[in-house]
């Protein structure tokens, strides 16, 4: 297939040539029983779920009610089932552990072996925490990288770095931003970011 | 071997000439088991395609990043499979 592609910097014609190539695979791995397209699409509709609004309500949900934050800290698979998500679609089941931050305690998420990710909470993982200088850092001078991402905590304050280098997948529940105590749980929802519930951001 | 949560552990030394998931960074470290998480497949066996992978208890466990990197105040917690780890005092 290589005579086929020419180098061209035409952007139209690079995605044509690679969505044919994903096509005629595809229709290979579905003629030789590997999987059906079936399959695929019901795969394609749990990425399009993923994005970090499931996180988000998450966070909101707990900061709202203190029995859902407990059981959402005892068994995150379980809890997050009362909001209709799941850890359960895509090729694996995987254990979901939520690590909260408190005015002691500040919690942030790395995969230094490679890039796991929350990704049906927090959607595809940002280009940074793939990279080799995010992954070998944060372990080692978290404060340095923090800082970098503009975060400097309270002195005093203990870092807790999670590695995830097996099958749990990690998620930060954020301190409760300031000044939020009259806000609706759709409100909180919306001052989540993603580095937030990374843990490389407070809110 | 089977670990509770504040159990203080080893990691092995071992630098495999296979697929492993514990990072060189916490070999041959003391930490303290945070929780066991679960159990699943040793990777390392799993990763090779073989269908006859040991199934082992996965623990968290916690490093001071002093035992890591012999500075730092933080602390770096690992998922590591039960053979990777042996008791310690």
């Amino acid at each position: 297939m290589s005579g086929d592609h020419d180098h061209s910097s035409d952007d139209v014609h690079h995605d044509t040539v690679l969505s044919r190539q994903v096509r005629a695979f595809e229709t290979l791995l579905a003629d030789r029983g590997v999987v059906s397209s079936v399959e695929i699409d019901s795969l394609l509709e749990v990425i399009e779920r993923a994005t970090p609004a499931n996180g988000s309500h998450i966070a909101a949900r707990a900061w709202l009610d203190g029995s859902f934050a407990e059981r959402l800290l005892a068994d995150a698979n379980t809890a997050i089932t009362e909001l209709g998500l799941t850890m359960g679609e895509g090729p694996d089941v995987r254990r979901l552990r939520v690590v909260a931050n408190t005015p002691q305690v500040h919690n942030v998420l790395v995969c230094t072996l490679c890039s796991c990710y929350p990704v049906s909470l927090l959607g595809p993982s940002p280009t940074w925490y793939k990279s080799e200088a995010y992954r070998s850092r944060i372990v080692r001078e978290p404060v340095q990288v923090l800082a970098e991402f503009g975060l400097t905590l309270p002195a005093g304050t203990e870092i807790v770095v999670w590695d995830s280098s097996a099958l749990t997948r990690y998620m930060v529940l954020p301190q409760r931003p300031p000044d939020s105590d009259d806000a609706t749980e759709q409100e909180l929802a919306s001052l989540v970011t993603r580095n937030g519930l990374i843990g490389t951001a407070a809110l | 071997m089977q670990f509770s949560p504040g159990s203080r552990v080893r990691t092995s030394v071992v630098d495999p000439p296979h697929h492993t998931r514990l990072p060189q960074y916490a070999r041959g470290k003391h930490g303290t088991v945070v929780e066991r998480e679960g159990q699943w497949a040793l990777a390392d066996v799993n990763c090779a395609g073989r269908g006859d992978a040991p199934v082992e208890p996965v623990y968290a466990v916690r490093f001071a990043a002093r035992d890591l990197w012999g500075s730092g105040e933080h602390a770096v917690v690992l998922d590591l499979w039960a053979s990777y780890l042996e008791a310690a005092s």
